[in-house]
C-alpha cells in the first residue's frame, strides 16, 4: 500500500513538473555593488501568461534575459522545460533557445535586411536545409498572422513603431516557440496600437499554446493578458496574484501600480 | 575610491570604466587603468577572433556580402584619391627634379614612392575612415538596438557572424584595393607627366617597371594585409564593445578611426624597420 501511495505521489509530482515550463530558485544577479535580482523564486506554468510589473531598474529585463542566457546568473537555479540551464553545454543551450522566443523592447529588427530577410534569418539559422518554397510560405504566413503581409519587401526603417513591434513578434513566432518572452511590448506605442499588440499576444497564446512572460508598465495590457502578475521591487518579488487580487491589495505600494 | 560602472556587452563580457570620484585622485591613475583595460580587452578580443575563425560553421555567405560592401563599394573613393595622389605627387616633384636636371627620373621616383609608401598608407587611412568607422558605427548601433542580442537568441554566434566576417573581409579587400589604388595613382602620374611634357605610355610604364624590384613590391603588399586586419579588428572591437546609448555609437565610430589610423602608422613603422633589416 505504501509503495503504491509513494508511486502515485511521485507520478503526481512528475505531472506537476511537466506543467512547469520555467522555474527559478533563489536567483541572484549583481552588477558590481548593484544587486539587481535578490533571491528570486518564480514558477511559470504551461500555457500561462505571466506578467511582471515593477518600476524601471528593478531587474525585470535582467530576469527574462537570464532565461535565454543573455545574462549569466550569479547564484541560484534556473530550470527551463525541466532542464537546469547552468548544467547545459553550448549545444544543449542552443537546443533550449530554439524553444524560446524573445520580443525585444526595441523589436531589434536587423536594419540591414528587408522584412522578408528579417523573417528568413531565424529560419536559415535554425532549419539549415529548409527548401525555398517552404521558407516563402512560412514567411508569408508569419506576416499574415500579424497583419503585415503587404510589407514583405520593405525595409524596417520604412515601418512605424507598431509595425516594427508586430514584425518583431512575427520573426519570433516563425519558429513556433514553446515559451515567449516579451520585454515591454507596448512601450512607446499609442493606446490603440498597444491594445492591438496586447490582443496579438493573447491570440499567440491561444493559437500556439505558448507560455509567456510579459514585462510591462502598461496596466491596461496587463489587465487584458495576465493570468498571473508578479510585482518586482528592488530585485525582490514584492507581490504575486491575479489582477483583481493585486488591485485590491492591502499593500499601498502594490496598489499604487493599478491606480 | 572609485565608482565602477559595469555594463553588460553582447558577449557577456563585463567591462569596467573607472571614473575618479574626485579631482583629488590623480588623473594619471585613471588614464593608465583605462589604457591597460583597453589593451587587455583588445588582446582578449583578438584571441577570440583567432579561436572563432577556424571553428566551423563558416559564415561564407556573410563573408562574401561583407567583401562586396567593404571592397567593391570602396572602389570609387579609393580610385579618385589614388588618381589625385599620383597626379599631385608628380606635379609637386617635377620642379625639384628639374632643378637637378633629373626630370626623366620622375616616373621612377613617383612609382617607388606610391608603391612602397604613399599608396598603401594613404589608402589605408582612407579605408580606416570609411570602413573602420562604418564597422564601428554599424556594430555599435546593432548593440544599442539589441540586434546583437536578437542574433544570439536566434542561435547565431554574433561574434562569428559579425566580427569574424568583417575582419576577414577587411584583411582580404584592403590589399586588393591598394593594388587598384596604386595602378590608378600611376595613371594619375602619367597624366601629370604629360601636362607639361610628352611622354608615351610605353616609355612611362617601361621606366616604372625598370625601377621597381621585388623588394619594393613584396613588403609593401605584405604590410597592407596587416593594415586591413588592424582596421577591421579595431572597428569591430570598438563597435562590438560600445557602451549602450546613442552616444556610444558616435564614440565607437570616432575612436575606431583614430585608433585604426594610429595602428596603420605603427604597423608601417614596424614594417619599414623589418624591411630595412633585410635590405641591409
Amino acid at each position: 500500500m505504501t509503495t503504491n501511495a509513494t508511486s502515485i505521489k511521485a507520478e503526481k509530482e512528475n505531472k506537476q513538473n511537466d506543467l512547469i515550463v520555467v522555474r527559478m530558485e533563489h536567483l541572484n544577479k549583481s552588477f558590481g555593488n548593484n544587486h539587481v535580482l535578490q533571491d528570486i523564486n518564480l514558477v511559470m506554468n504551461k500555457g500561462e501568461n505571466l506578467v511582471i510589473l515593477g518600476k524601471s531598474g528593478t531587474g525585470k529585463s535582467v530576469l527574462i534575459k537570464s532565461i535565454v542566457g543573455l545574462v549569466e546568473i550569479d547564484e541560484g537555479k534556473l530550470f527551463i522545460l525541466g532542464q537546469n540551464i547552468s548544467q547545459l553545454n553550448d549545444n544543449e543551450l542552443i537546443e533550449i533557445r530554439k524553444k524560446i522566443g524573445f520580443l525585444f523592447q526595441s523589436a531589434a529588427l536587423y536594419d540591414s535586411m528587408t522584412v522578408r530577410e528579417n523573417l528568413e534569418f531565424p529560419l536559415r539559422r535554425q532549419l539549415h536545409t529548409i527548401p525555398k518554397d517552404e521558407m516563402n510560405s512560412l514567411v508569408k504566413e508569419a506576416l499574415l498572422n500579424v497583419g503585415l503581409a503587404e510589407t514583405i519587401d520593405l525595409w524596417p526603417s520604412e515601418l512605424s513603431g507598431g509595425m516594427r513591434k508586430r514584425l518583431g513578434l512575427a520573426r519570433t513566432l516563425i519558429l513556433k516557440p514553446e515559451i515567449m518572452l516579451y520585454d515591454e511590448p507596448t512601450t512607446g506605442l499609442d493606446p490603440i496600437t498597444s491594445k492591438e499588440i496586447s490582443h496579438l499576444i493573447l491570440e499567440v497564446q491561444k493559437k500556439y499554446n505558448t507560455s509567456s512572460i510579459i514585462i510591462t508598465h502598461d496596466i491596461a495590457c496587463a489587465k487584458l493578458i495576465a493570468n498571473r502578475i508578479i510585482v518586482l521591487k528592488d530585485g525582490i518579488c514584492a507581490a504575486e496574484g491575479s489582477y483583481g487580487d493585486l488591485k485590491d491589495s492591502a499593500d499601498a505600494w502594490t496598489r499604487s501600480f493599478f491606480e | 575610491m572609485e565608482n565602477t560602472i559595469l555594463e553588460n556587452s553582447p558577449n557577456e563580457h563585463l567591462e569596467a570604466e573607472t571614473i575618479p570620484e574626485s579631482f583629488s585622485e590623480p588623473i594619471s591613475d585613471s588614464v593608465f587603468n583605462k589604457f591597460f583595460l583597453e589593451v587587455a580587452s583588445l588582446t582578449s578580443f583578438t584571441w577570440r577572433f583567432f579561436k572563432e575563425v577556424f571553428k566551423p560553421p563558416y559564415e561564407f555567405n556573410e563573408l562574401m556580402k561583407q567583401s562586396f560592401l567593404i571592397g567593391y563599394k570602396s572602389l570609387p573613393l579609393i580610385g579618385i584619391t589614388g588618381f589625385i595622389i599620383g597626379l599631385v605627387l608628380t606635379i609637386q616633384s617635377r620642379p625639384t627634379l628639374a632643378k637637378f636636371g633629373a626630370e626623366s627620373w620622375l616616373p621612377a621616383m613617383v612609382a617607388v614612392s606610391i608603391i612602397r609608401e604613399i599608396g598603401p598608407v594613404i589608402t589605408a587611412l582612407i579605408f580606416a575612415g570609411k570602413v573602420g568607422s562604418g564597422i564601428g558605427a554599424e556594430l555599435a548601433s546593432m548593440n544599442v538596438t539589441e540586434q546583437i542580442d536578437a542574433m544570439q537568441v536566434s542561435c547565431t554566434n554574433p561574434f562569428k557572424y559579425l566580427v569574424v566576417t568583417r575582419v576577414l573581409s577587411a584583411t582580404i579587400m584592403l590589399p586588393i584595393l591598394i593594388i587598384f589604388s596604386d595602378a590608378i595613382g600611376l595613371l594619375g602620374s602619367f597624366v601629370g607627366v604629360n601636362l607639361k611634357g610628352n611622354v608615351s605610355t610605353y616609355l612611362f610604364f617601361s621606366q616604372i617597371f625598370q625601377s621597381l624590384e621585388f623588394g619594393d613590391l613584396a613588403p609593401a603588399f605584405i604590410k597592407t594585409i596587416f593594415f586591413g586586419f588592424a582596421i577591421g579588428l579595431i572597428g569591430s572591437f570598438k563597435g562590438y564593445n560600445s557602451y549602450k546609448g546613442t552616444e556610444g555609437v558616435g564614440k565607437a565610430a570616432n575612436s575606431a578611426v583614430v585608433f585604426a589610423s594610429l595602428m596603420v602608422f605603427i604597423i608601417d613603422m614596424i614594417a619599414v624597420q623589418i624591411t630595412s633589416l633585410f635590405q641591409n
